[in-house]
């Protein structure tokens, strides 16, 4: 599957582009964010925070143009995204310069 | 030849500013950590070439950055930038802050004052103020918003709460100043190991002689009308503390208003503001090789952040405070309206002693005389954040 990932987080993992990850399903934000941070260790604490792994206030997730932020971490992302054919997007929320 | 390094956090990126001895002609390099706030940036006494950075981003939260070359590249410590990581659970967690609660060397959270008077819950948001150890690379010590006092004895890879400040038993009166509720000073005793001296705001300053187990309140002759109480134990909006390394048991303040002087390790305080033309600002700074000799940047008015019409000034007292004089060469004589934050003046050890700062409008000045004559270094940075200086031999 894929990730993509705001520019700031792009620079951290030290990537360009989308990021391809090899996940067993199902295939959750919980498991899609575990492999994320265990193949880009930098990415520790800047997506989610360490102890209670909430999402941090000012990011959001969409997957196949929809809202996923405020969905259950366990709930499966749509095959589209666990087929790889759409990415799941990590967005910054729009808020200051 | 000695040669000078300043490092300069900003609001968008940190910057490096490179001069031999005669502090002249000077490379700038960065921005590094483009975009991100750097609230703090420090290079180890132990090893020059060890450089902490705080780096902080609204949306992606604390990262801490590390240089063990001068700051020729960067690091997160304990974190490889290249290749697949080996499995199983990570070894460094350089951005974990938690509040120790544990019940051996912590204690439960308590609450502090929130703004409206109401008491509100401990939620660590920034670093703001790195200090490493005197003689230990590998050792640096963090203060944090909101406020408490963390240490990493693994070159900052993992972190721990020195839990016995912010249990001390008076948070529930700590308020948090316009700028949130950060422990921004932190002073080592270079004569004593076990001494260590914080600034919060606003909670006032604080002392440990035990290594940071156990602390006190060391805020007698403060006053702060903003207070119901105003000569109160805690709740100072200390701005920061200044020692001279040959005499750690006086201090020098610049508190919301008022320059304070201390010179009994914090035990009382007396008011050296004398002939300052206002005694609000943020920024105090001591000469290298001379005790008694004091910097402060006069600011307007907590209301009004910006130095009196429009002149910028540093003041200088040779005579630890009460006599000051203002500092105008080479500085803006009108239509300056800018701020120097409390961790952006910062002097060398060369002789003469170098006196550098930086201001909310991007410039970076420096003297090279003791503060006699000034020149903009860097004139159009982003905000200036905070400034510290490395001397180099």
């Amino acid at each position: 599957m894929q990730v993509t990932l705001p520019y700031h987080l792009r620079n951290l993992a030290r990537v360009e582009g989308d990021v391809r990850l090899e996940i067993a399903a199902p295939v959750t934000l919980r498991a899609v964010l575990d492999a994320l941070e265990a193949r880009y260790p930098t990415l520790r604490g800047a997506i989610r925070e360490h102890d209670t792994g909430k999402r941090r206030p000012f990011l959001r997730f969409f997957a196949c143009q929809e809202d996923w932020s405020l969905e259950s971490m366990d709930a499966e992302l749509p095959e589209a995204v666990a087929a790889g054919r759409e990415p799941l997007l990590i967005l910054g929320a729009i808020a200051g310069g | 030849m000695s040669s000078v390094r300043v490092l300069v956090g900003t609001h968008k990126g940190a910057f490096v500013l490179n001069a031999d001895g005669k502090r002249k002609d000077w490379q700038v390099s960065g921005p590094f950590f483009a975009g991100w706030e750097i609230y703090h940036m420090k290079g180890s006494p132990a090893d020059p070439n060890r450089i902490y950075v705080s780096q902080t981003s609204g949306w992606f939260g604390q990262l801490i950055q590390r240089s063990d070359d001068g700051g020729k590249t960067w690091h997160q410590p304990g974190l490889a930038d290249e290749g697949v990581p080996p499995p199983g659970p990570p070894t460094a967690l350089p951005n974990r802050f938690a509040y120790d609660t544990s019940a051996e060397t912590g204690k439960p959270l308590t609450t502090h004052q929130w703004y409206d008077g109401t008491q509100h819950p401990w939620e660590f948001k920034r670093v703001w103020h790195l200090e490493p150890s005197l003689t230990d690379p590998n050792t640096v010590y963090a203060g944090v918003e909101d406020a408490a006092l963390f240490r990493s004895t693994d070159g900052g890879e993992n972190w721990s709460e020195l839990a016995g400040l912010r249990g001390h038993g008076t948070g529930p009166k700590w308020q948090p100043g316009a700028g949130g509720m950060g422990l921004h000073t932190i002073l080592l005793d270079p004569s004593n190991p076990h001494r260590m001296y914080i600034a919060i705001s606003a909670a006032g300053a604080f002392r440990t002689d035990d290594g940071g187990k156990n602390w006190k309140p060391i805020n007698k002759g403060l006053v702060s009308n903003f207070m119901p109480d105003p000569s109160a134990e805690v709740g100072h909006c200390v701005h920061h503390v200044a020692m001279h390394r040959s005499r750690p048991e006086v201090l020098f303040m610049q508190k919301h208003w008022d320059v304070m002087r201390s010179d009994d390790a914090g035990e009382s305080w007396q008011e050296v503001s004398g002939n300052l033309p206002t005694d609000f600002g943020f920024a105090i700074d001591v000469h290298a090789h001379e005790p008694e000799t004091l910097y402060v940047v006069p600011i307007k008015s907590d209301s009004e952040h910006f130095p009196l019409e429009g002149k910028l000034r540093v003041y200088r007292s040779r005579s630890g405070g009460n006599e000051w004089e203002p500092l105008a060469n080479g500085l803006p004589d009108r239509n300056c309206y800018v701020n120097v934050l409390r961790d952006a003046m910062a002097v060398d050890s060369l002789d003469a002693c170098g006196v550098y700062f930086g201001t909310t409008g991007g410039q970076v000045y420096g003297s090279a005389d003791a503060g006699d004559t000034w020149t903009p270094i860097v004139q159009n940075l982003p905000a200036v954040l905070s400034v510290e200086v490395q001397t180099l031999q």
